[in-house]
């Protein structure tokens, strides 16, 4: 990283053996991605390239397409919302009770999905018209990517000194909301952005607690992705996973760009 | 002042309320609940030492256990490699490479699972590749090795993103003045390099651990023949009578359990890493 090394042995070894783990991370993403456009896979690219399974797959699962980013949309804004005032309470009295609060809503993260589902189903299966609303999938994805958004805001809260900035502010006389929407949430802003980039990417992928949650109705995107590959010829499921791609990987990319220009602020 | 902070404390529990809602009714009451529901079958408490006492669940429990086990070793080794090379080259293309290991990171463990089935499947590339070379047919997607590939998949740009972020905070004088010292490559290795990595390791190693004991998502695409925990969860809840019921519930929380408690004694040996995605 510092200096030129000498590309001996070392070098090309090294370079060999990252490349060859590079293509079992990207060959299978190509593979599938050219599936979805193949008229035939199993007799291969001479059968033509096609975009017919991609309509097909538009035909069948659009409604889990626009339930996903409705979803996805729905949770940045709840977990905005709810997430940025306590994430600013948090960083604003560090200690204990502040850890404590933080390590409750990271159990997500740690907990798996599944039993977090059959938590949510045992407390609200019985409300009915909520179990069998899109908002039971909703309330799901909420506490499963709200640790993210909350770590995200702390983060840049604490980095940036936040007492001292609303110290000046109110001392020119302005009062709480009037600081908080002013002044704390613009200079939290890379924070909520980072974080709702990680909130919707997240969102949209999420499968293990919304497959327990969903019901015939509320079928998300990932949801239909594990029945088309149950239930469908390899070239739609193919072409589903490419319409996935397509939707998560502008994301992706811009979850790195915001880290990259994260880590340089930081230097 | 102090009229200030005494106005401040309500404030702050103000702001905290609305989140405070939504994870009281969402996260704590459904887990109070589950660890009430694990209890309240025929074997009563007992259904949370199933491990023990469940000869089925025991044998899964081993069987995730050891493919996480090998996952994670895996996944370190692959890693560190990997991740010490691109932290300590400049060439071109370097960035486009790490772009390619790193952005699966937030796949879905269900794609991850697809991916396996395009690589080890029966329309797979290793099938092709192997009759093409050798005429044998090479499947190997829905097997405890499909499950093994797509772990790794999923667990790679994990520990890859933590190795070079703690290669990158290593003192590059070190090595050197070990290797002046007349140390060889692996020794430098073993005494310098590995004990600054550590607690990166211990971090990342942890999520993989964490992420491949409840991973759901990749075992249920590839259907697959060997059962690991969540699998067993699911079948027992969804498909057989309340009786099992009870113990898949338990058996839940207990997995909840052994990953929460794995990430908090990483945490507090080895420092935060990053995770996303959930398997």
């Amino acid at each position: 990283m510092r200096r030129g090394h000498p590309r001996g042995a070392g070098f090309w070894g090294g370079l060999a053996f990252t490349l060859v783990v590079a293509a079992f991370m990207i060959v299978p993403v190509v593979l599938s991605g050219l599936a979805g456009v193949t008229v035939n896979f199993f007799r291969g690219l001479e059968s033509g390239l096609t975009l017919d399974w991609v309509a097909e797959v538009w035909r069948l699962y659009a409604d889990t397409i626009w339930r996903s980013i409705w979803l996805a949309f729905a949770t940045l804004a709840i977990t905005a919302v709810i997430g940025v005032p306590a994430a600013y309470a948090l960083a604003r009295r560090p200690g204990p009770l502040a850890r404590a609060i933080e390590e409750t809503v990271a159990l997500p993260i740690a907990i798996p999905g599944l039993a977090l589902a059959l938590g949510l189903l045992l407390t609200w299966g019985g409300a009915g018209s909520f179990r069998m609303s899109s908002g039971f999938v909703l309330a799901g994805h909420v506490i499963y990517t709200l640790p993210f958004m909350l770590r995200s805001v702390i983060a840049v809260m604490v980095a940036t000194d936040m007492k001292t900035l609303e110290e000046g502010a109110a001392s020119l006389g302005a009062g709480f909301l009037r600081r908080f929407l002013t002044v704390i949430v613009p200079n939290a802003w890379p924070g909520v952005l980072a974080g709702g980039l990680m909130v919707v990417t997240l969102s949209i992928g999420e499968f293990n607690l919304t497959w327990m949650l969903h019901t015939p109705l509320t079928k998300t995107l990932p949801v239909g992705l594990a029945d088309s590959y149950a239930s469908m010829r390899l070239e739609i499921a193919s072409a589903y996973t490419l319409v996935f791609f397509v939707m998560i990987v502008p994301l992706l990319v811009a979850m790195q760009l915001a880290g990259r220009r994260g880590r340089k602020d930081h230097r | 002042m102090s009229s200030a902070s005494g106005r401040e404390t309500p404030r702050m529990v103000l702001m905290l309320l609305p989140a405070g809602i939504v994870l009281a009714a969402f996260l704590l009451v459904p887990l109070v609940r589950l660890a009430i529901a694990g209890a309240s079958g025929p074997d009563g408490i007992a259904a949370y030492f199933s491990i023990l006492t469940n000869p089925r669940h025991g044998h899964d429990t081993v069987m995730t256990f050891i493919l996480a086990v090998t996952v994670t070793l895996a996944a370190l080794v692959v890693s560190t490699i990997a991740g010490l090379f691109l932290a300590r080259h400049v060439f071109p293309g370097r960035s486009a490479l790490i772009a390619m290991l790193t952005f699966p990171l937030a796949f879905p463990g269900v794609v991850v699972g697809f991916l396996v089935i395009m690589l080890g499947g029966r329309q797979g590339l290793a099938n092709l590749v192997s009759k093409a070379l050798t005429g044998d047919r090479l499947v190997f997607a829905y097997s405890a090795a499909g499950l093994f590939v797509g772990y790794l998949y999923f667990s790679i740009p994990r520990v890859i993103l933590n190795v070079m972020a703690a290669a990158e905070t290593l003192d590059p004088s070190l090595p050197e003045a070990a290797r002046s010292l007349g140390a060889g490559p692996v020794r430098v290795f073993l005494s310098v390099t590995l004990p600054a990595l550590m607690p990166g390791l211990i971090a990342s190693g942890a999520i993989c651990f964490a992420t491949a004991m409840g991973a759901f998502g990749t075992a249920f695409a590839l259907a697959t023949d060997i059962a690991v925990l969540p699998m067993t969860i699911y079948t027992e809840f969804t498909l057989q009578a309340n009786i099992a019921g009870a113990s898949a519930l338990a058996l839940a929380l207990v997995l909840g359990l052994i990953t929460w408690a794995t990430l908090f004694i990483a945490r507090t040996l080895g420092g935060r890493g990053a995770a996303a995605g959930g398997g």
